[in-house]
C-alpha cells in the first residue's frame, strides 16, 4: 500500500492544477458561504417621500405629536434616500439606487387626528419576483417598526391626557383655570352630599358620584390598557440546550466543513475513477493490491490531505476569529472522522464512475446540495419536507462533520462523542458500499 | 533455443463464464505449451477478452479449471491488457518500478534495468507516458506484463492501436520472448497476424471453441473448402457453424 500512497503523491505533486482548483475552490466557497451567513440583512436602501407640510402635528389630548417624529421612525430602520417627489423615487428605484419608496402622503395628520380612518401610506417597489418578496418583507418590517415607535408616542400622549382627567392638572393652556380631576370628585361630593337634604337633589347628587368613582376607575384601567396595546406580547428567550454558538464562528465551521467536504469527496473519487480510467485498476485487482486496500489507500490519502488543509484554515482563521486552541485536540478528532466519512463517500463515488471528470461531476452534483439541505433550519420549511431534509442530512456525512466540528471548535451542543460515533459509521456503509461497487472492474 | 518444459504451460478445461443471462465462455478447453505463441482469434463479442482475463487473475470462471505449470500462482502469467493499463503522469521508469515492487520481484531496480532493455525503452525511461507513442506505449504494457518474469504472458489485441511498423517491432520482440520458452496466448482480430506469427489458432465464437490446430488447418476444414485464405476459412466456419 506504500508503493501505491507514494504512486498518488508523486501524480498529485504532478497534476498541479488539480491541488489548486481543489485548495483554491472550496476555500472560495467556504469564504462566500461563511460571508453571507455571518452577516445578518443590511438594512434596505428606500426612498422617503414626506409629503406633509413642515411642523405638522398630531393633536391628542393636549399633546401635540410632530408627524416628522413618524419619518424618522422610518428612518431609523431603513437606509433613507430623501425624495423631493414621487416621480422622483420612482425614478431612483427604476435605476435600482434603492430596493423601494415610502410615500407619507400629505393627509396623514388629518387621518392620525381624526381617529377614525386609518392613515395610509403608499409603498413602491421593483425587481422579480424573489427580489419583490425580499423588499416586501423588509419594508413591512421596517413600517411595522416605525409603527410600534410612533404608536408609543400617542400612546404616551394619550396616557397623559388619561392621567390629566384623572388627577386634574394644568392642561398647559396658558391663562386657563386648573382643573379637577375625576378622581377628585368622589370625595369632594362626598362632602356636599353628607350636608345635602334628603331629596331629589341629594339622589342626584349621589348618582353623580357613582358614575365619577366608577368613570374615574376605568379610566384607570384605560390607562394600563394603552401600554398594553402598545406592545401586548414582549419576548424572553432562553436557549434550553447546548451552548450558544456566536454566528461568526459557526461561520468558521460551516466554511472548513464545506473545504473538508470538497477536498476529500473530489479527491477520494477522483482517485479510484483514475484507476479504472487508465485500467490500472483490472491490473492491481489481479492480487497486487486488494480492492479493499485500494479504497482504503485512497480514503486515507484523501481524508490526511483534507484534513490538514482545513487544520490550516482554521488556524487561518483564529487569527480573525477568537477560537480556543485549547480544543485543538477535539479539532482534529472531529477533522479526521468528518475527512474519513467524506472520503468514505468519495470512493463509493469513485467506485461507480468510470472515469475522472464524470465522478467530479457526480461529486459536486451530490455534495453541494447535501451541504445546503444541511444548513436548511428545521422551521424554514413545513414538517412533511423537513423530516425529509433530516433523513437526507442523518445518511450523509456533511451534517454529522458540521455538528462535530461546531462542537470541537464552540463547544456547541450535541457534544462531540455522538456526530464522532455518527461519522464512524458513516464511514464504514459508505466503504461497504464503494467495496461492492468496485467488484467491477472493467 | 526454446527452453522446454516438461508439460504444458496452461492446461484449461471445461472453462464456462456468464454475464447475468449472457453466456460469455462455454466449456473452453486448450493447452499452451512453452515457446508457443497461440492466438485466439474470433468476432467481437466472442469471448476473447473474458478468457484471457480469467488466465490473468483479473477476473473468476464460473466453471472449469485452469492447470499447468503456469497455474502455480498468479504472477506465472503476465498481462497486458488491449488498452495500455499505465499510470500516464508517471515515467516509464516510475511506472516499472511501481509494478516490480507490487509484483513484490525480488530485485525491482533490477527487473527494471532488464525490461527497459529487452524492450528498447532505455533510451524513454525518464519520459512520461502520456508522452509516449501508442507503440511505445504498448511495449509499456507489455513489459509490466512481463516483470515479474512470468511463464506464460497473454497479450490482449496487443497490436489493434499500433501502425504497421509499430506491430512489425512489437511482433519482433514478442518472437523472441517464445524463442525464450515463454507461452504466449494473444487475442486478435488480424487474421494475417495468426497467419504470420501463431503457431496455433483457437478459434472462438459466442464463447465456444470452433477450431484449435495450426492456422494452416483451418483452411483444410471441409466447412472451409473453397476459400481462398485463412480470413475467408475463418469466415466460411462460423457461417457453418452459426456463428455468422
Amino acid at each position: 500500500m506504500r508503493a501505491l500512497l507514494a504512486k498518488d503523491l508523486l501524480i498529485l505533486r504532478r497534476s498541479r492544477l488539480l491541488v489548486a482548483v481543489l485548495v483554491v475552490y472550496p476555500v472560495a466557497i467556504a469564504l462566500l458561504i461563511g460571508l453571507a451567513i455571518s452577516r445578518g440583512p443590511g438594512k434596505p436602501k428606500v426612498a422617503i417621500v414626506d409629503e406633509t407640510p413642515p411642523g405638522q402635528t398630531v393633536q391628542v389630548g393636549s399633546r401635540r405629536v410632530p408627524v416628522s417624529a413618524y419619518a424618522e421612525q422610518l428612518f431609523a430602520q431603513v437606509q433613507p434616500e430623501r425624495a423631493a417627489t414621487r416621480a422622483q423615487a420612482i425614478e431612483k428605484i427604476k435605476s435600482g439606487e434603492v430596493l423601494a419608496a415610502v410615500v407619507i402622503p400629505p393627509n396623514i395628520a388629518a387621518r392620525l387626528g381624526s381617529g377614525l380612518k386609518q392613515a395610509q401610506l403608499e409603498v413602491l417597489y421593483n425587481g422579480n419576483a424573489l427580489e419583490q418578496s425580499l423588499v416586501q418583507a423588509q419594508i413591512e418590517s421596517a413600517l411595522a417598526q416605525a409603527n410600534i415607535g410612533f404608536s408609543e408616542q400617542i400612546q404616551q400622549a394619550a396616557a397623559q391626557a388619561i392621567g390629566a382627567l384623572l388627577s386634574g392638572r394644568n392642561l398647559g393652556v396658558l391663562g386657563a383655570p386648573e382643573l379637577i380631576g375625576l378622581g377628585q370628585i368622589p370625595a369632594k361630593l362626598d362632602g356636599i352630599i353628607a350636608r345635602t337634604p334628603p331629596g331629589a337633589d341629594r339622589r342626584a347628587l349621589e348618582q353623580i358620584d357613582t358614575f365619577a368613582s366608577f368613570a374615574a376607575r376605568n379610566l384607570t384601567l384605560a390607562k394600563n390598557v394603552l401600554t398594553t396595546i402598545g406592545q401586548p406580547i414582549r419576548v424572553k428567550t432562553t436557549l434550553i440546550e447546548g451552548r450558544r454558538t456566536p454566528l461568526n464562528t459557526f461561520a468558521v465551521v460551516v466554511a472548513v466543513a464545506i473545504s473538508l467536504m470538497f477536498v476529500c469527496v473530489l479527491l477520494a473519487s477522483g482517485g479510484v475513477a483514475l484507476e479504472r480510467e487508465e485500467h490500472t485498476l483490472a491490473r492491481l485487482a489481479r492480487g497486487l493490491v486488494s480492492r479493499s486496500g485500494l479504497l482504503v489507500e485512497k480514503a486515507l490519502l484523501a481524508a490526511a490531505c483534507s484534513a490538514v488543509l482545513a487544520f490550516a484554515m482554521l488556524a487561518g482563521i483564529g487569527a480573525f476569529v477568537a477560537l480556543d486552541w485549547g480544543r485543538v485536540g477535539q479539532w482534529l478528532a472531529a477533522l479526521a472522522l468528518g475527512g474519513l466519512a467524506f472520503s468514505a463517500l468519495g470512493v463509493a463515488i469513485g467506485a461507480l464512475a468510470r472515469e475522472v471528470r464524470a465522478a467530479s461531476l457526480l461529486a459536486f452534483l451530490l455534495s453541494l446540495p447535501l451541504a445546503f439541505l444541511a444548513l436548511v433550519p428545521s422551521g424554514a420549511v413545513g414538517a412533511g419536507l423537513s423530516d425529509v431534509i433530516d433523513v437526507i442530512s442523518f445518511v450523509f456525512p456533511f451534517k454529522a462533520t458540521l455538528q462535530a466540528l461546531d462542537a470541537a471548535v464552540n463547544g456547541a451542543a450535541p457534544s462531540l462523542p455522538g456526530p464522532l460515533v455518527h461519522l464512524a459509521v458513516l464511514t464504514v456503509a459508505f466503504g461497504a458500499m464503494a467495496r461492492l461497487w468496485l467488484r467491477r472492474v472493467d | 533455443m526454446a527452453e522446454q518444459a516438461p508439460g504444458p504451460l496452461l492446461r484449461v478445461e471445461g472453462l464456462s463464464k456468464r454475464f447475468g443471462e449472457r453466456t460469455a465462455l462455454h466449456e473452453v478447453s486448450f493447452e499452451l505449451g512453452a515457446g508457443e505463441l497461440v492466438a485466439v482469434v474470433g468476432p467481437n463479442g466472442a469471448g476473447k477478452t473474458t478468457l484471457l482475463s480469467i488466465l490473468a487473475g483479473v477476473q473468476s470462471a464460473d466453471a472449469g479449471t485452469v492447470g499447468g505449470l503456469a497455474a502455480r500462482g498468479p504472477r506465472e502469467v503476465g498481462w497486458a491488457p488491449q488498452q495500455a493499463a499505465v499510470y500516464a503522469r508517471l515515467t516509464v521508469r516510475e511506472n516499472l518500478r511501481l509494478f516490480a515492487r507490487l509484483e513484490r520481484v525480488g530485485d525491482p531496480a533490477a527487473a527494471v534495468a532488464l525490461m527497459l532493455e529487452q524492450t528498447g525503452l532505455a533510451p524513454r525511461a525518464e519520459d512520461r507516458v502520456e508522452s509516449l507513442s501508442g507503440g511505445n506505449r504498448q511495449r509499456v504494457n507489455v513489459a509490466l506484463g512481463l516483470l515479474a518474469d512470468p511463464l506464460v504472458l497473454a497479450l490482449d489485441e496487443p497490436t489493434s492501436a499500433l501502425d504497421p511498423g509499430q506491430r512489425a517491432r512489437l511482433w519482433d520482440f514478442v518472437r523472441t520472448l517464445a524463442a525464450r520458452g515463454k507461452g504466449v496466448l494473444f487475442s486478435t482480430h488480424h487474421l494475417g497476424e495468426v497467419r504470420r506469427y501463431a503457431s496455433r489458432a483457437v478459434v472462438l465464437a459466442d464463447g465456444e471453441v470452433l477450431f484449435d490446430g495450426p492456422p494452416a488447418e483451418l483452411l483444410l476444414l471441409p466447412e472451409a473448402q473453397g476459400a481462398e485464405d485463412l480470413e475467408g476459412a475463418f469466415l466460411e466456419l462460423l457461417r457453418a457453424r452459426g456463428h455468422a
